[in-house]
């Protein structure tokens, strides 16, 4: 996320410093799958963001050579089990048609044929031509290197740890290797944006959901698409603080299949849960019957950065002139980041922007504090 | 009985042995050809680690051949690529 800010401010012909406490993607987007979806999105501000981040997506691979982070059009494959599955699905794609989501239905004689190995079990799906994934450090990267080609300075190893303040405004940062001057700070600190923001004094609820990721022996192709259960979209919006789990299944171009997602709220704990690993497993196998005699290599956990209300947060902090945010997209950062970038830096340059920004404007979670 | 079967050949081996090291013993120094440009691989680490070995055992592929005992009646085959090149589609 902050290397998408980084690229489009810096485009913008603003002065750009990337202060990056650890290394490039170490923290949230190093742990995600790189999906860039818009089947999973309903109607509303997110599809939006997701919609415009598509087309930019598309620009970057043009521009930036998409081969550099794997950037794959592969389209999704979203499958129901039953035939109330596949209504819900049928009208749930029906809303997203009308703003601009293509898709196609699926029987189940044209799932087997989109993906052989997908279990007959199941009654219908959607195909979802443009969904895509990207190998989310190699897109960071990218992103970082094209910003510094547009003058951009990246510090690595260097962590905020306050603000600068002169006139009632944010001057700049107290960092772990001195002060930093600035006229304008973003928050793209993803899963410890909150964190952050309560370093410079201008709290946020941004909090961390966990997540697991499989990772299989290399295989040829046996997963063509992005295929998930329809179950997803609803476990993604739910609030319930136990344990959601749904299988999304994708090849990866070096030939792993990565198998998630699961959802907890168990705070900053990373450590791998075995039986959860078991469940994400079964679901896969139950999708994909074939991956039964696949060996896993690794399991990875991620923290996904969520905000009470499920939106991200994106814009200028009322209580602190200067401060912006651009976190909170929760699983969907990275597909999320070209068009949270570009608005960014529209919103610091007074640029018309191209998504509606009110939705996203941190003043919606500054009252639910008090 | 002490023998294995190596592709088209037996292997002697002695107890204890590992089927990688009666493989180096009987001078057989690859047995898994990369999946991109199908070049030979055999011992590297040898200790499990590097998941260099691997080959097919019975039938299963991507076994370590440095951490699987040597058994008689063991049928083991080169490997090509991931093992698992069927299931393409």
């Amino acid at each position: 996320m902050g290397a998408a800010c980084a690229y489009y401010a810096a485009r913008a012909g603003l002065a750009v410093t990337v202060l990056e406490r650890g290394a490039v993607a170490a923290g949230t987007t190093g742990a995600g799958e790189g999906n860039l979806l818009l089947s999973d999105k309903q109607a509303g501000p997110e599809l939006q963001l997701a919609l415009r981040s598509s087309t930019l997506w598309n620009e970057l691979g043009e521009q930036l050579g998409g081969e550099a982070f794997e950037l794959e059009r592969k389209g999704g494959v979203v499958v129901a089990g039953t035939a109330e599955g596949v209504t819900a699905l049928r009208a749930f794609a029906a809303e997203q048609r009308a703003l601009g989501v293509a898709s196609e239905p699926l029987d189940q004689a044209q799932l087997r044929e989109a993906e052989p190995h997908l279990s007959p079990a199941f009654a219908g799906g959607a195909f979802y031509p443009g969904d895509m994934q990207v190998q989310p450090m190699l897109a960071a990267a990218s992103l970082l290197g094209a910003a510094r080609e547009h003058g951009a300075v990246l510090r690595t190893g260097v962590e905020v740890t306050g603000s600068l303040l002169a006139d009632g405004r944010l001057s700049g940062l107290r960092t772990s290797a001195g002060p930093v001057s600035a006229d304008y700070v973003v928050n793209a600190a993803g899963t410890w944006g909150g964190q952050l923001s309560t370093r410079l004094d201008a709290e946020l609820p941004i909090l961390p959901r966990r997540g697991f990721v499989l990772v299989t022996e290399p295989l040829p192709r046996v997963v063509r698409h992005k295929v998930y259960s329809a179950d997803y979209v609803a476990n993604v919006a739910s609030d319930s603080a136990g344990l959601e789990l749904s299988p999304v299944v994708e090849g990866t171009r070096s030939g792993t299949v990565l198998i998630g997602a699961s959802r907890e709220r168990v705070g900053f704990d990373t450590s791998i849960s075995i039986p959860v690993v078991r469940q994400l497993a079964a679901q896969a196998v139950a999708l994909f019957p074939v991956l039964a005699g696949i060996n896993l290599l690794r399991v990875y956990a991620g923290l996904r950065p969520y905000c009470p209300d499920h939106l991200p947060v994106i814009g200028a902090d009322p209580r602190l002139p200067g401060l912006l945010h651009a976190c909170g997209h929760e699983g969907a950062g990275i597909g999320l980041s070209p068009a949270t970038g570009e608005l960014i830096a529209d919103l610091i340059t007074g640029r018309l922007p191209s998504v509606d920004p009110d939705p996203f404007a941190p003043d919606r979670l500054i009252g639910a504090l008090a | 009985m002490t023998v294995f079967r190596f592709d088209d050949r037996d292997i002697d081996f002695t107890a204890g042995q590992t089927v990688g090291a009666a493989l180096i013993d009987a001078g057989i120094y690859g047995w898994r050809l990369t999946r991109r440009h199908g070049t030979p691989r055999g011992l590297f680490c040898g200790i499990g680690v590097c998941y260099d070995c691997l080959v097919d055992i019975d039938g299963n592929p991507n076994q370590r051949a440095c951490q699987v005992s040597a058994a008689a009646g063991l049928t083991v085959t080169t490997q090509t690529g991931t093992g698992h090149d069927d299931l393409a589609c």
